[in-house]
């Protein structure tokens, strides 16, 4: 059994991988796509196209604005039917791109074929002006600019390219289907990336519960051949596949408090991203495309699916192609049990970093009334960061900004694990993220006053 | 024996003078001087704590009047012109006498008027529901009915009305103090004019959707159609991001507006019931006088 | 369109819940409690139903009628206290001291400062010591067992008592393996040694509690036994005799890891363990009273805040 896995806390929620021998089907276009241009972490890009205009599916439809910020391509070929507000999956108002699908007409010099291209272009800058022209970002969950991150900071040195492929969220398999079927493509993704990153080395972290996915990465990287390239099985305990605590296990450092992950050496990538790369780079298609599971604890096995779907479908149309919501089902949630968005407006259309329409029953969901705290200490032996969930929550009831710093509040990734285990049902993620948010307000707020004092100090030297 | 007890009287008196003295000689030294009209001008404060006038509480307030210039910056909501008055006293200042406010809550989304699209299930916060989503109606410019304003409210002016899911202020409790404007996520309660004999009219929809969504989401939305800016002698009235404003300061309180309004978002309250004649306008107006 | 539920993450949760917790306890005490009925008959029956039915009903009148939020109400932690009251009691307890234990227990150690989880002290012990500071007479009155199979047992004081008039010598030729499974004398969670360390094991295995703190206690006692042993084995007791009479097996494992009243973190809990069994020792060895693993408990309790402050948990990538 695997032991490689992070120090600290974690907890061993029932990992529910129903889904896991529904192989990936494409779903069938609809008649209009809804195309949001906040779909990555930054600034939302700004639409460069008109009402009335002809795109064809790969064109790109809105600009990024600003330097964390990214392309996004139209997922389809039609007309722009009207660009302005529609509601998300929280029910707020973004602004979208409508296309009326017509045909399917891809721009020039995508290549659509399934051919495996194994060379590496030698070309950095290209490379990197590629993934960020084909819109690449993040798949693993905090959709971050991919070509941001793999272009890290002058001074600092990637030494380790971690592939995220533990998939820890429970009943999520897209991750586990795109690394059964397409296995060859990601490994050739992760080493165009380890070729940007300057030739470090590569290690995919595995959860051991899909022992399938860790022989055919395997076998692939042995086939392939690339240098310094392995695969690492890590223990089954939740969160695995948080960026931090997937460094910690695989390279054994800690990331600093509000330091990144290049701090430490490391870069760690999704394999959906990948595969994303690999698209871009090989095949000149960019980022429309991706993977998702319908799948839940009340859904039965022929409506559970792993479907490759294009941005801007809406989640509605998708769960009617799976055969409608189930009858039990209490809670629509777009993501992982764990840290997936309960879905409000289910109308509301995929994005670049969409993963799931997963569908709970009531028994499974429903919070139970809050309880006592019985000051058992649960969940800070759960808490994969070391803190103590009871003080912050107490603390920040108290409105003790400073002692809420003190004890780290900011430290907290939102994995839920302090909620998940707490005896007494106490929301103590609910208050926590309200305190990390004045945590961090107060740091920011310190850091611009700083920067002030400074300014202000060396025009008064001028 | 007698001596044994001689003994500890003398030991125990003559612990307890020598602790007297040091306990003397420090209080002289580390004596703090302090204006003493603070403590008299705290002595007159109301004494609630509330933070209401911008400070700490009501010593914090005090310190402050006694050593600004004068009262502009510095006025207790809470003890309104009478308490303010006491203080101009003390301090020998002028003050500018403040029209007293009410808060007003501005959503009229009941559950009637403004139906559930969805079933929110987590801590009973309007903080961490607002910081998830848009709410469990289509409306996400509403009341999210979690009372974060009840809880913060010290004086007991507000509570939440069960059969419409909308917090109620009582007037007669309710000091302005301001503290339930700073707890709502959506900045839905507002403090306005209490007006003559408590009249007044307002807007009571803050949903900057454009007519259509907003009318879909909640019958009783302001759809920005600006009927009433139009019929408004007084130019009280604006209509910004398709949500109509009334400026208080300007409001002469003649309720064309109100008659006007074709969803019944603009609520005219403590208005003498008048005779049949002009009825159909008033119907809501009871028990939305939040 | 349905309406489902919206909620923040995560969107399920551990199967535990306090009542569930508290069920697991309450398992864990049934070896100890079978073995003492056993011994003891009905008599044993009659204190512990009295002492439990009397916590769980004091804990919902109040919270009820004083508290007026009946859904701070947790029966379970209720009888947990009961339980663990009428494990530290003779059984020959008239069921009026039982009551006004439970009374004390309940209505003065727990509820007095908030109920469930805001308690100081271990309510079960303040019972406990309150009556045997008040009726010293029934707290330390042993009779011959009348037990349900009339199992023989040795009359008169409990081992420590003798230990404490007449010396170490008077437990000369003490077979340990008996007060391995069936202790002589003392109250119900006195008798078995084995039943309660049956209870433990089950509690750790199924992660109710962390072994530190017991394990801290175990060491601590039969370390600090073994020096003055050594020193001299006329005057005091060797570390197998005091590990395994008397209460503290009952205390290291049920009492002292009770979740309210004892520090959150490991080495925090490793300190407490420290403390309590070294003021048990001494208690024994020094004190007046033959048995201290219920007041070193109680003194330790009052120092929890202050360790609490003192351990905090390792934090991710901070040095």
């Amino acid at each position: 059994m695997a032991r490689t896995t992070f120090s600290l806390g974690g907890v061993h929620p029932n990992d529910a991988k129903y889904a896991k021998d529904h192989a990936i089907e494409v779903l069938p276009l609809p008649q209009t796509v809804y195309i949001s241009v906040a779909q990555h972490l930054g600034a939302p890009a700004v639409p460069c196209v008109a009402v009335g205009d002809t795109v064809k599916a790969g064109q790109v439809i809105a600009e990024p604005a600003g330097f964390i910020s990214a392309f996004v391509h139209s997922s389809v070929s039609g007309t722009v039917k009207s660009i302005g507000p529609r509601k998300d999956l929280a029910g707020n108002n973004v602004t979208h791109i409508e296309i009326a699908v017509e045909g399917d007409d891809w721009v020039d010099g995508v290549d659509l074929s399934d051919t495996l291209i194994t060379e590496i272009p030698a070309d950095r800058a290209a490379v990197l002006d590629k993934i960020k022209a084909c819109g690449v970002v993040g798949l693993g969950g905090a959709t971050f600019p991919t070509h941001v991150k793999l272009n890290p900071a002058p001074g600092s040195k990637a030494e380790c390219l971690i592939l995220n492929a533990a998939e820890c969220e429970p009943y999520l398999t897209c991750d586990y289907r795109i690394m059964i079927e397409r296995t060859d493509e990601i490994v050739v993704g992760a080493a165009i990336m380890q070729m940007v990153l300057g030739g470090c080395k590569t290690v995919f972290g595995v959860e051991e519960n899909k022992p399938e996915a860790i022989k055919a990465l395997k076998e692939s990287v042995a086939r392939l051949g690339y240098k310094d390239m392995s695969v690492l099985p890590l223990k089954k305990k939740y969160p695995q596949g948080g960026e931090k605590q997937l460094i910690d296990a695989v390279m054994k450092r800690q990331v600093k408090s509000g330091g990144l992950p290049i701090s430490v050496g490391a870069v760690v990538q999704n394999v959906a991203t990948s595969l994303a790369v690999y698209e871009a780079v090989q095949k000149n298609k960019p980022l429309v495309t991706n993977t998702m599971t319908v799948t839940g604890d009340c859904v039965p096995d022929e409506a559970m699916h792993n479907y490759m779907f294009r941005i801007g479908m809406p989640l509605s149309y998708i769960a009617e192609q799976a055969g409608g919501v189930p009858q039990d089902a209490a809670k629509i949630i777009s993501g992982g049990p764990m840290m997936g968005k309960a879905v409000a407006n289910f109308d509301a259309c995929t994005v670049k970093g969409s993963s799931s329409i997963l569908y709970l029953s009531e028994s499974a969901t429903k919070r139970h009334p809050e309880g006592a705290c019985i000051r058992c200490g649960k969940c800070a032996e759960a808490c994969p960061m070391g803190l103590e969930p009871f003080l912050l929550n107490r603390l920040y009831k108290a409105g003790d900004v400073p002692a809420l710093e003190q004890n780290a509040a900011q430290d907290c990734i939102e994995c839920g694990c302090c909620l998940y285990t707490c005896p007494a049902n106490i929301p103590l993620l609910d208050n926590i993220r309200l305190a990390k948010g004045q945590v961090m307000g107060a740091i920011k707020a310190r850091a611009a006053a700083a920067k002030a004092a400074a300014e202000a100090a060396s025009s008064e030297k001028k | 024996m007698t001596s044994t007890i001689i003994w500890t009287i003398a030991i125990l008196a003559g612990l307890g003078l020598l602790l007297s003295l040091v306990l003397f000689f420090i209080a002289k030294k580390f004596k703090v001087e302090e204006d003493p009209r603070i403590d008299e001008v705290e002595a007159v404060m109301p004494g609630a704590n509330c933070g209401g006038c911008g400070f700490a509480g009501c010593r914090a307030f005090a310190d402050a009047a006694v050593k600004a210039p004068n009262l502009d910056n510095n006025y207790c909501p809470v003890g309104g012109n009478e308490v303010m008055k006491k203080v101009a006293a003390i301090l020998g200042y002028e003050i500018k006498e403040k029209a007293p406010m009410v808060a007003v809550v501005r959503c009229n989304g009941t559950c009637e008027n403004r139906p559930k699209t969805n079933i929110y299930g987590g801590s009973s916060s309007c903080k961490v529901k607002a910081s998830l989503y848009a709410g469990d109606t289509a409306c996400p410019y509403g009341c999210l009915g979690c009372g974060d304003c009840v809880n913060a409210c010290q004086f007991g002016a507000l509570s939440l009305d069960e059969t419409t899911g909308l917090p109620v202020v009582d007037e007669t409790k309710c000091t302005a103090c301001g503290a339930c404007v700073k707890a709502c996520p959506k900045s839905i309660i507002e403090l306005r004019n209490k007006g003559p004999r408590g009249m007044r009219v307002y807007v009571s929809c803050v949903n900057k959707d454009k007519g259509v969504v907003a009318r879909k989401a909640c019958s009783a939305a302001c759809i920005g159609c600006g009927k009433c800016a139009k019929v408004c002698a007084s130019e009280a009235i604006t209509v910004e991001n398709n949500v109509a404003y009334i400026d208080f300061t300007k409001c002469r309180l003649c309720k064309k507006c109100v008659a006007e309004c074709p969803t019944g978002a603009i609520h005219d309250v403590n208005f003498p019931v008048l005779k049949p004649k002009a009825a159909p306008v008033e119907e809501k107006k009871e028990e939305n006088n939040g | 369109m349905e309406k489902y539920i919206v909620s923040p993450s995560p969107h399920i949760h551990a199967k535990q819940s306090t009542s569930s917790l508290m069920g697991d306890v309450v398992l864990a005490l049934l070896p100890a409690i079978a073995v003492s009925v056993v011994f003891y008959g009905w008599k044993e029956l009659l204190v512990l139903a009295v002492s439990a039915i009397s916590c769980v009903v004091i804990e919902w009148a109040i919270t009820k009628w004083l508290f007026k939020k009946p859904g701070y109400f947790c029966g379970s932690s209720a009888l947990v206290t009961g339980l663990l009251l009428a494990m530290n009691l003779p059984y020959t307890t008239p069921w009026w001291v039982v009551f006004i234990g439970a009374l004390v227990a309940i209505g003065v150690a727990k509820m007095t400062f908030g109920g469930l989880g805001q308690n100081v002290f271990n309510p079960a012990l303040v019972g406990r010591v309150f009556l045997l500071v008040s009726f010293p007479a029934y707290m330390t009155h042993w009779e011959i067992p009348q037990g349900l199979f009339g199992v023989d047992a040795i009359t008169g004081p409990t081992l420590l008592g003798r230990v404490a008039e007449n010396g170490a010598a008077s437990i000369e030729g003490l077979n340990y393996w008996d007060t391995l499974f069936l202790n002589m004398g003392g109250s119900a969670g006195e008798i078995s040694a084995l039943a309660l360390l049956a209870g433990f094991v089950y509690l750790v295995c199924r992660r109710v509690i962390k072994p530190w703190i017991t394990l801290s206690i175990f060491a601590t006692v039969a370390i600090i036994a073994a020096i003055f042993h050594c020193i001299d084995p006329a005057q005091f007791t060797g570390p197998a005799f005091n590990l395994l009479t008397g209460g503290l097996i009952l205390g290291a494992c049920f009492m002292a890891t009770d979740y309210v009243t004892s520090p959150m973190s490991t080495w925090g809990g490793v300190i407490y363990g420290f403390g309590i069994g070294f003021l048990v020792m001494m208690i024994r060895y020094f004190g007046s009273y033959p048995e201290g693993v219920s007041f070193a408990i109680l003194i330790m309790n009052a120092v929890v805040p202050l360790i609490n402050r003192a351990f905090h948990q390792k934090k991710f990538g901070r040095a």
